[in-house]
C-alpha cells in the first residue's frame, strides 16, 4: 500500500516503535482489529478518525493504561526499540513501561500541589532523592516545555493558579522531567482556546528533535500541521498510514478521502 | 385542562403557569416545616437543658469528682475518662478504618466477594450499639481479659464507628477524579506511590470529616459502655499517661476502671433527688456542646483542607 517514495523515506527512518498484529478488547468487545503500524523514531505521527474509531484506545495501548481496569485484554505485540521488546509480554511490568514512555492527557489534570512537585513528582517516583539533581531536572523540564519563564517566580504556587494553556505545558513538563523515549498525546489541546493550542502545537514541533511523539486528534488541520506521518483509523481497523502530506493530498483510501474532505465523521 | 392549542395564547399559557407555580408553594411550606419540627425540638431540648443546667456550670463542676451531695458534686472523672476513651477510639478506629476504605477503593478487585464486603460493611454501620456492646462484653472484657477497663471501652467504640470511617473514607476517594490517577501511573507509579502522594493527601478533608463525625456519635453513646460494666460513681482519675520519670509516658491508664460523660448523667438521672437532675442537665449541655464542637472542627477542617484542592 505503500508509494515508492513512501518506501523509501520508510526505509531511511528508524523506527521506535511498531504495533504488530495488535487486537484490543474491551470485554467481550474488540475495540481494536489487527492494527500493524510503525511509529518512526524522532517523528510525529497523528492518530485521526471519528469518534469511537479507536484511536485513543490504540494510544493507551502504548503505555498499558488499559492494565488499569478490569476485563481488559491485549492481543498481537507493540515493539519498542532500541531492545526489541514487546511492550504488551505478560512478563513485562506495565510500570516499566510507563517509565519509558510518558503521556499527556486530554484535559490538563496537574495534580494539587505546587507548580514544582508536579514536575518532580516523576522523579520521586524513580526515587531520586538529591534536591540539587531534581531542581536541575524540573527547570530544565519546564525550559523545555516552554514554561519556566512564566513560571520561574511562582514554582511553589499551587498548578491550579495557571491558565488552562500553562496547565498543559506543566504536563508536558511533567512527562518530559524522567526522559520519556516516545511521548503520547491523547487530544491534547481539545479543552484548550486557540492561542494556548498553538503553542502546544509550536511546542511539539520542537520536541521532536530529541523524543518521538504520538498523538491522537480530532482536529484534522491540527494533524495536518503537527505530524509528519498519520494513520486514519475507523471503526478498530488501521485505513490508512502514510506521510502526513501524501495522505492529506492523495489519499489512497476512498475511506480516508471521504473524511479528510468532510464528507463523512 | 383544555386541550393544547397550537396558537400560543399569553393569558392561558400565564394562567397555566400561575397554576403550576401554586405547587411550587405548597411544597415549599411543607419542606419548611418539616426542617422546623426538626431544628426547633432539638432548639427547645437544648434550651431547656441549658436552662436548668446552666445554675450548676462553674469551674468547680469540671474539677470535682461525683458525690453524694448534689451541690459538690462535678464531671471531673467523666469528662477525663469520655477524653481518655476517645483518644482511644479513634487511635484504633482511625487506622482501621482508613486502610479498609482505601483497600476496597483502589486495591480490591471488584468481584462479588468485595460486593459482599461492601454491603455488609453498610450493615454494620446500622447494627444497634447494645449488639456492640455484648460482642465487647464477651471478647473483650472476658475473652481478652481486658476487664472493665479504657482499653476495652475504646476498643468498643472503635468497632461500633469503624463502618462510618470507611464509608467516609470511601466517599472522599470516590471524589477523586479518575485523571488524576492515571496522571500519576502514567508517569510509572505504583499503587502505593499512588495512595501515599496523591490518593490520600487529596482524601483527607473528606475522612477527617468522617472520622470527626464517627467521634461524636462514640462520644455520646452509652448503652456498649454500660454494657462492658463502666462504673457509674468513680472517684478517681486513671494513671497519668505522662509521667515525672522515665521513660515518662505510661499505659497504665488503659487498663483503668472509667467513668463517661452519658454514664454520668444517666446516674444523676436516676437518682431521686432534683438537683442532681441540675447536675445531669448541666453535663448534658457540656456534653452537647462537646459533640457540637467536635462537628464544627470537622466543617472547619473541611474547608480548609478544601479550599487548597479544586478539580
Amino acid at each position: 500500500m505503500m508509494s515508492a517514495l513512501e518506501t523509501h523515506v520508510s526505509e531511511l527512518l528508524a523506527t521506535k516503535a511498531e504495533a504488530r498484529k495488535l487486537s484490543f478488547y474491551y470485554g467481550d468487545f474488540r475495540a481494536l482489529k489487527n492494527i500493524t503500524m510503525p511509529v518512526h523514531e524522532r517523528k510525529v505521527t497523528a492518530l485521526i478518525g471519528p469518534s469511537g474509531c479507536g484511536k485513543s484506545t490504540f494510544l493507551r495501548c502504548f503505555n498499558r493504561m488499559h492494565d488499569l481496569y478490569p476485563g481488559n485484554r491485549y492481543e498481537g505485540e507493540i515493539i519498542l526499540q532500541p531492545d526489541n521488546a514487546n511492550l504488551l509480554a505478560r512478563d513485562v511490568d506495565p510500570i516499566e513501561v510507563r517509565m519509558r514512555i510518558g503521556m499527556v492527557f486530554q484535559k490538563p489534570n496537574p495534580f494539587p500541589k505546587s507548580v514544582f512537585e508536579n514536575v518532580a513528582y516523576g522523579l520521586r517516583v524513580r526515587g531520586e532523592s538529591s534536591r540539587r539533581r531534581i531542581e536541575e531536572k524540573v527547570e530544565q523540564a519546564l525550559q523545555d516545555a516552554a514554561l519556566w519563564e512564566e513560571v520561574k517566580n511562582r514554582l511553589h504556587q499551587p498548578a491550579y493558579n495557571l491558565s488552562g494553556g500553562q496547565q498543559q505545558r506543566l504536563c508536558i513538563a511533567r512527562a518530559l522531567a524522567t526522559d520519556p523515549e516516545l511521548l503520547l498525546f491523547d487530544e491534547p489541546t481539545s479543552a484548550l482556546d486557540p492561542i494556548a493550542t498553538a503553542s502546544i502545537e509550536e511546542l511539539m514541533h520542537d520536541l521532536k528533535e530529541r523524543v518521538t511523539i504520538l498523538i491522537v486528534t480530532h482536529n484534522m488541520q491540527q494533524a495536518a500541521r503537527v505530524s509528519d506521518f498519520t494513520a486514519y483509523m475507523y471503526l478498530g481497523d488501521l485505513i490508512e498510514f502514510g506521510i502526513t502530506d501524501e495522505l492529506f493530498i492523495k489519499p489512497k483510501m476512498k475511506q480516508t478521502e471521504d473524511y479528510i474532505t468532510g464528507r463523512f465523521g | 385542562m383544555a386541550a393544547a392549542n397550537p396558537v400560543a395564547n399569553p393569558a392561558q399559557i400565564r394562567a397555566l403557569i400561575a397554576s403550576h407555580k401554586r405547587w411550587d408553594a405548597i411544597f415549599a411550606l411543607v419542606g419548611l416545616a418539616a426542617l422546623m419540627i426538626g431544628v426547633l425540638t432539638f432548639t427547645a431540648l437544648f434550651v431547656d437543658m441549658a436552662l436548668d443546667g446552666f445554675g450548676r456550670l462553674s469551674w468547680d463542676f469540671f474539677t470535682n469528682y461525683p458525690s453524694r451531695r448534689p451541690g459538690q458534686a462535678g464531671i471531673l472523672s467523666a469528662w477525663v475518662g469520655s477524653t481518655l476513651v476517645m483518644f482511644t477510639t479513634a487511635f484504633f478506629a482511625v487506622p482501621l478504618g482508613v486502610a479498609a476504605g482505601v483497600y476496597l477503593e483502589e486495591y480490591a478487585s471488584k468481584n462479588w466477594v468485595t460486593d459482599i464486603i461492601e454491603i455488609n460493611i453498610t450493615n454494620l454501620a446500622g447494627v444497634p450499639s447494645i449488639v456492640y456492646g455484648l460482642l465487647a462484653l464477651g471478647l473483650f472484657v472476658y475473652q481478652f481479659g481486658l476487664g472493665q477497663s479504657i482499653l476495652a471501652a475504646g476498643l468498643t467504640l472503635a468497632l461500633l464507628i469503624l463502618p462510618v470511617v470507611i464509608v467516609a473514607t470511601r466517599e472522599a476517594i470516590r471524589s477523586i477524579p479518575q485523571v488524576i490517577r492515571e496522571g500519576s501511573y502514567a508517569l510509572g507509579a505504583t499503587q502505593w506511590q499512588t495512595v501515599r502522594y496523591h490518593i490520600l493527601p487529596y482524601s483527607s478533608a473528606g475522612i477527617l470529616t468522617g472520622i470527626i463525625i464517627g467521634m461524636a456519635r462514640a462520644i455520646g453513646e452509652t448503652a456498649p459502655i454500660i454494657t462492658i460494666g463502666a462504673l457509674t460513681f468513680i472517684a478517681f482519675l486513671p494513671p497519668s499517661p505522662v509521667q515525672s520519670e522515665p521513660p515518662f509516658l505510661s499505659f497504665d491508664w488503659l487498663m483503668s476502671p472509667f467513668t463517661v460523660m452519658p454514664i454520668q448523667m444517666f446516674n444523676w438521672t436516676s437518682r431521686p433527688e432534683a438537683a442532681f437532675h441540675a447536675n445531669a442537665a448541666a453535663a448534658g449541655f457540656v456534653l452537647v456542646v462537646m459533640t457540637l464542637a467536635m462537628n464544627g472542627l470537622a466543617i472547619w477542617l473541611r474547608y480548609r483542607l478544601r479550599r487548597k484542592i479544586k478539580w
